[in-house]
């Protein structure tokens, strides 16, 4: 896609023809990636396939890139650009197992199946059709592995799975390039060392592993959503990776019922992302919102996801159940018209299954809204508060400040970056 | 960055065969992939209508409309990274019309949602 500049009689408009002069190295830097972008769930899936090393992989496909910013400035992007970023990236993964001598017969196999595919390269169709499905979901797994921490989970998923570079997952989680950079490859020698460079897991396996996807997916959207407005764009960005992640998942593992559930939840939350904050960046609270500016395609998405989650007979999941909660609020029209009792309910569901100060908390605000502030909601609250370590503690005084039953108490604002960590991980997406 | 590419062209007839078939494998990647949030096709002018002002005066004009060259014929919602990630992906569409349908010309153009809120 080369850039020229043709003269217009009444516009300056300006054509890119494709194929013609020289772009402009940063136009060509910014199409190169996001060509790339497009393709490197593909060209990943594909080299892990042939190589049986996610981690090299990821490697090798990162040198199809390198080598696309070395020529495309000067060539122009070609006219199938994933067809020639497939043929580089095999190209260095066949050098590599020659390389390999004791992988002489993988060798074989492997130029053996290179040259059926060769022959099929110029077709587009035929790149359409690839189903990488499964591919990509044991790419997933692999860079959400147990084995790994968290943080190092979220930049693998991001640098993996998301195409971001080593710099863009610094700024968005305000660390050094050097950090993530470190992390990452302290990530993939992990993975390569033990021996978990290529495995997907299977059975009741599966379930359990699939739990860590979510959680490192969930981590990211909320990174991302706790970020107010004004900042680096990178940060929230990331609510937008989670998402597009969500929906990933979600078609590659249509039988989850918790994928869809994490689904929901994310695109109900994000859906009101244009009415949380006011033309300072201040945080709005979720009952004071401007509901016009709630995005009702993506509530419409949400509500669909929380459908299939339910289903799959997933209604009762952790996800699923936070995704009903913010569902009741997404179908109210106004803040009167909340269905306070059902919200209760839920939180009841959800308290059964998991022991929370924070749901405890939600659980008996949601109780007074419905049945006023005089009723067992304020008593359970108190007893939360009471019965809490320092940070159930902690959360209860932020809570109280924020969500108090008067009206006037319920205008004060907690800046989201504000609030103790504990929130931001549960429940505290109920707010605002 | 929220899209919107609307597909235009002067061209009545239905797509061939093939490139239905591909613009489904197109689409199926691309909602599986998150980042096509919705689309859909439109029927011929015959079946809409316009309702204009013009000089102060307000009026409906049943189609088909004998002055309209390009017509619109469907539209896709996409979420993406930024406009570059928009024009490569309304490129690879564009092509398999370009590969699978020789003849047809049209233009696919992609605007950006405006941010709604405060």
């Amino acid at each position: 896609m080369n850039f020229a500049r043709l003269p217009q009689p009444a516009l300056e408009a300006r054509v890119r023809q494709t194929g013609s002069a020289a772009m402009t190295a940063a136009d060509a830097h910014r199409t190169i990636l996001a060509v790339w972008r497009i393709e490197q769930p593909r060209l990943i899936t594909s080299l892990a396939r042939m190589l049986r090393d996610v981690p090299l992989a990821e490697d090798l496909t990162q040198e199809a890139l390198l080598a696309a910013l070395e020529r495309w400035p000067a060539t122009g992007v070609p006219e199938k650009p994933g067809a020639w970023l497939m043929a580089t990236a095999k190209r260095r993964a066949l050098d590599h197992l020659r390389r390999d001598r004791m992988l002489e017969r993988k060798h074989e196999m492997v130029a053996r199946d290179m040259e059926e595919e060769q022959q099929a390269m110029p077709d587009l169709d035929s790149a359409l059709d690839d189903d990488i499905g499964d591919e990509l979901l044991r790419l997933i797994f692999t860079a959400c592995h147990p084995r790994l921490s968290r943080e190092a989970r979220a930049a693998l998923t991001l640098r993996m799975i998301c195409g971001l570079t080593t710099e863009e997952i610094a700024r968005a989680f305000l660390l050094p390039d050097a950090t993530i950079a470190q992390r990452i490859v302290r990530a993939k020698r992990t993975l390569s060392e033990s021996g978990l460079a290529y495995e997907t897991p299977r059975g009741s396996e599966l379930s359990e592993r699939l739990s860590s996807v979510l959680e490192v997916v969930y981590l990211i959207f909320n990174e991302g959503y706790t970020a107010a407005r004004g900042q680096d764009w990178m940060r929230p960005q990331l609510c937008n990776e989670a998402l597009r992640m969500g929906r990933v998942l979600t078609s590659i593992a249509p039988h989850e019922p918790e994928a869809h559930g994490l689904l929901a939840l994310m695109e109900l939350n994000a859906s009101r992302t244009a009415a949380r904050t006011d033309a300072v960046g201040e945080p709005i609270l979720m009952l004071d919102q401007n509901r016009a500016l709630w995005d009702q395609l993506q509530i419409r998405r949400g509500l669909q996801a929380l459908g299939r989650a339910r289903e799959l007979g997933g209604a009762d999941g952790f996800y699923s159940l936070q995704a009903a909660i913010i569902a009741c609020h997404a179908q109210a029209r106004t803040a009167g018209d909340t269905d306070w009792s059902r919200i209760a309910g839920f939180y009841a569901e959800l308290a059964a299954a998991m022991r929370s100060p924070i749901i405890e908390l939600n659980r008996a605000v949601a109780v007074s809204m419905a049945e006023g502030p005089q009723k067992r909601g304020c008593r359970s609250w108190t007893a939360s508060c009471a019965s809490g370590r320092s940070k159930a503690i902690t959360c209860c005084r932020a809570f109280e400040a924020t969500y108090s039953t008067s009206s006037a108490a319920m205008r004060r604002r907690v800046p989201c970056s504000k609030r103790p960590r504990c929130w931001r991980t549960t429940g505290a997406n109920m707010i605002c | 960055m929220r899209f919107m590419f609307i597909v235009k062209s002067a061209h009545s007839g239905p797509p061939t065969p093939k490139l239905i078939e591909a613009m489904h494998k197109l689409a199926d990647r691309e909602i599986k992939a998150g980042r096509m949030l919705d689309s859909g096709g439109l029927t011929p002018l015959a079946m809409g209508a316009q309702v204009r002002i013009a000089n102060g005066q307000l009026s409906v004009l049943d189609g088909p409309f004998v002055e309209a060259k390009e017509v619109i014929g469907g539209y896709a919602i996409f979420e993406l990274r930024g406009k570059e990630e928009a024009v490569a992906s309304a490129t690879e569409f564009m092509q398999l019309h370009k590969d699978l349908m020789p003849g047809w010309e049209g233009t696919c153009e992609l605007r950006a949602f405006a941010p709604t809120g405060p």
